[in-house]
């Protein structure tokens, strides 16, 4: 029997690699294939996961890229062209891709999407020194082989650091956690979250891992519950937050429950993954809610809304903002006019305007401080009555 | 209290791998097929009942019958178009017809539902009973009394009526069963019936306590199922209930202990023990090969 069931396993690997090949050798025709770089155009490589397992992060990211090229089509009176090419969630793919756009005369890269492949791009890309946005890596690593790569996106440890000191400040005392521990994002969120309150001097009663993909959570959350904290943390994705919630009010805890960026589309997307009464009084934190009564944020939404007939999401508006701190960058260098296009000083150029300059974006304002990190405020988010609403936004130490 | 709550959940996850280990060891211990799309069968109910509760807002009352109408439907249809015709086949083709049924069904949720998770509203508004002061799951209760009602249903359907007979003559000897007069397609089908609809009772009790349906759902579940059937005796129903609680406490101690990591890991090796042990199955009977 057991050869019957490793058998099986062999079979779906061997066919899933089968779809895999498959499907990379049809959409390996795709990426643009014109060149044309002559200097009335700015030409721009945007890099992300198109198809495959982590498509969706990949395509909201590229919507609001797209949308906000689309409202701002010139740079300094120079034409924006677009080089996006799918790496389908692959670090090999995507070191590949980005070599084709700097062949093909890309001046800078937004991208990548999702940590891994966004590392192995950094990495090439010091070589180039071409300077690179990503709107979502949140992996520490990605900032670190370069002075030119940046993100829009705050990083793992900062959200654990932050919402242990929010816990500290709502005057929790005693905190439970649960995590995926084999996801870098949730393992890096919780670890940071657990240094930092201890620091504070909140007792971390117990920190129960999971493996990715089950369901049951049941018997973690007893042991969490048994211990009786404040506060349960929770700093996963949100589909196995939405289950790590309700299966805890089955069990009868009634307290606070506090996670990160992972929970943003818990509610108000295509389906509810916990119900109203069940996520009452809990936090996250994240950077861009369509909640936020802020005006930028609103019109945004409004346009997003009529461009894809959808909602727009945290990796939307990332995404937008990583296309205007490059825009706005790529306009300072055009205006000074001392660089010229596409050569080395003028990627160099592009480099410390990032650097230097402050951007007006939908997720706050975003400057640099020294380091590819960004210095941007926090939103906490709250829910009430089935409504998210923020709680406070909390502006970065710097 | 947190060891009654810690029991509680070992016995709700151990019913509901019981139950689907049930739907297992009905059809192998039939035409020792191993139904690998039995589990795919239950992702397919637990849409079923997203349809009939999200999409058309009707009361749960139909959403759990129609799921386990569904899952019934869906099981006896698998059988005709891509199990019957090889009735005669050899074993491993009928084994590779059952993968492919498995893929043709996960990537057709896909295809149909979408990759992201889909919210099964909750069928009641009950949460937690109050007992003496300890707040025990609703779901948890439910799932355990419906499955012991189920696996004695199916004990007193197997051997007390005519049809539990001719079930278990096919089983013994296909031939002799046909030469005695037994429609042996009918009891297949039949058999076919019970376990998809044991799929469908899971996939309402899935459902309730895990309120998610994705195209893959089926999958890790049906293997710890099997799993299950395996541990137990696969063929024996009682074993497939003592394989499934043996599961599902086994998961729940080793995370209960700290270590929910390795949960999959001991359920693995709990399983490669017992055959070392008893290659039959805690109640297997010793099959005869027949050559």
């Amino acid at each position: 029997m057991a050869i019957n069931t490793s058998r099986r396993g062999f079979i779906k690997m061997a066919g899933a690699a089968t779809l895999a090949a498959g499907g990379a050798s049809v959409l390996a025709g795709c990426g643009n294939g014109n060149s044309s770089s002559d200097s009335s155009t700015i030409k721009i490589g945007v890099l992300g996961p198109y198809s495959g397992d982590v498509a969706q992060y990949g395509l909201a990211v590229r919507n609001g890229i797209d949308l906000y090229f689309e409202q701002n089509p010139q740079i300094a009176g120079k034409n924006v062209e677009l080089d996006e090419e799918d790496e389908k969630g692959d670090a090999t793919e995507a070191v590949n891709a980005y070599n084709k756009m700097v062949e093909g005369g890309a001046v800078a890269v937004l991208g990548d999407v999702t940590s891994t492949p966004s590392i192995a791009v950094a990495q090439q890309s010091v070589n180039d020194n071409i300077p690179l946005i990503s709107a979502s890596a949140t992996a520490a690593d990605f900032v670190s082989y370069g002075k030119n790569a940046f993100r829009a996106c705050i990083t793992d440890p900062y959200q654990g650091k932050l919402m242990a000191d929010f816990a500290a400040s709502e005057g929790y005392k005693t905190v439970g956690t649960i995590y995926n521990s084999g996801g870098d994002y949730e393992k890096g969120v919780n670890d940071a979250f657990v240094e930092e309150a201890q620091s504070k001097g909140i007792n971390v009663t117990t920190q129960q891992g999971y493996a990715a993909g089950d369901v049951d959570f049941k018997s973690q959350l007893t042991t969490i519950i048994g211990t009786n904290p404040d506060v349960i943390f929770s700093p996963n994705y949100y589909q196995d937050d939405g289950k790590i919630v309700t299966q805890a009010r089955q069990l009868g805890y009634k307290g606070v429950f506090m996670g990160a960026d992972g929970w943003s589309n818990i509610v108000g997307g295509s389906e509810e993954y916990a119900s109203a009464a069940d996520l009452e009084g809990c936090f996250y934190d994240c950077s861009f809610v369509a909640e936020n009564p802020d005006e930028k944020v609103q019109q945004f939404i409004k346009d997003y809304q009529a461009k894809y007939n959808e909602a727009p999401s945290n990796f939307c508006a990332l995404g937008y903002d990583a296309a205007m701190v490059m825009a706005k960058a790529i306009e300072t260098v055009e205006n000074d006019g001392k660089a010229k296009y596409g050569t080395d000083d003028y990627k160099q150029a592009i480099i410390d305007a990032i650097a230097s300059g402050s951007v007006d974006g939908v997720t706050g304002t975003i400057k640099y401080d020294g380091t590819g990190d960004p210095v941007k405020p926090t939103l906490v988010i709250t829910f009430k009555d089935g409504k998210q609403s923020v709680y406070k936004t909390v502006e970065a130490d710097a | 209290m947190t060891l009654i709550t810690q029991i509680l959940n070992g016995l709700q996850l151990g019913s509901v791998y019981a139950l689907v280990a049930l739907g297992y060891t009905m059809v192998y211990g039939i035409i020792l097929l191993l139904n690998f799309a039995h589990g795919d069968i239950i992702m397919v109910g637990a849409y079923v009942s997203w349809i009939i509760m999200a999409q058309l807002g009707l009361s749960p009352v139909l959403a759990v019958f129609m799921s386990i109408l569904a899952c019934t439907l869906l099981g006896v249809l698998i059988d005709k178009v891509a199990y019957a015709p090889l009735r005669n086949a050899p074993r491993l083709s009928i084994l590779i017809t059952a993968i492919g049924v498995s893929y043709f069904l996960e990537n057709g949720a896909q295809l149909v539902f979408g990759a992201d998770a889909k919210v099964v509203p909750a069928y009641t508004d009950i949460n937690t009973i109050e007992v003496g002061g300890l707040s025990l799951s609703f779901t948890a209760i439910l799932t355990i009394i419906v499955t012991a009602i189920s696996t004695i249903v199916l004990t007193i359907l197997v051997q007390k009526t005519k049809l539990g007979k001719a079930m278990r003559a096919v089983s013994e000897d296909m031939g002799a069963a046909r030469l005695m007069g037994i429609n042996v397609n009918n009891t297949i089908s039949f058999t076919f019936a019970v376990g998809s609809a044991l799929a469908g009772i899971g996939a309402v009790l899935y459902s309730m306590a895990y309120s998610q349906a994705t195209p893959t759902m089926g999958m890790m579940l049906g293997t710890k199922a099997f799993v299950a059937a395996v541990l137990g005796g696969i063929g024996s129903i009682p074993g497939a209930v003592i394989g499934g609680l043996l599961v599902g406490f086994a998961e729940v101690f080793v995370s209960a202990i700290g270590l929910s990591t390795w949960k999959d890991a001991v359920v693995f090796l709990l399983l490669i023990i017992v055959l070392i042990v008893k290659p039959t199955g805690i109640l297997g009977r010793t099959m005869n090969e027949k050559v």
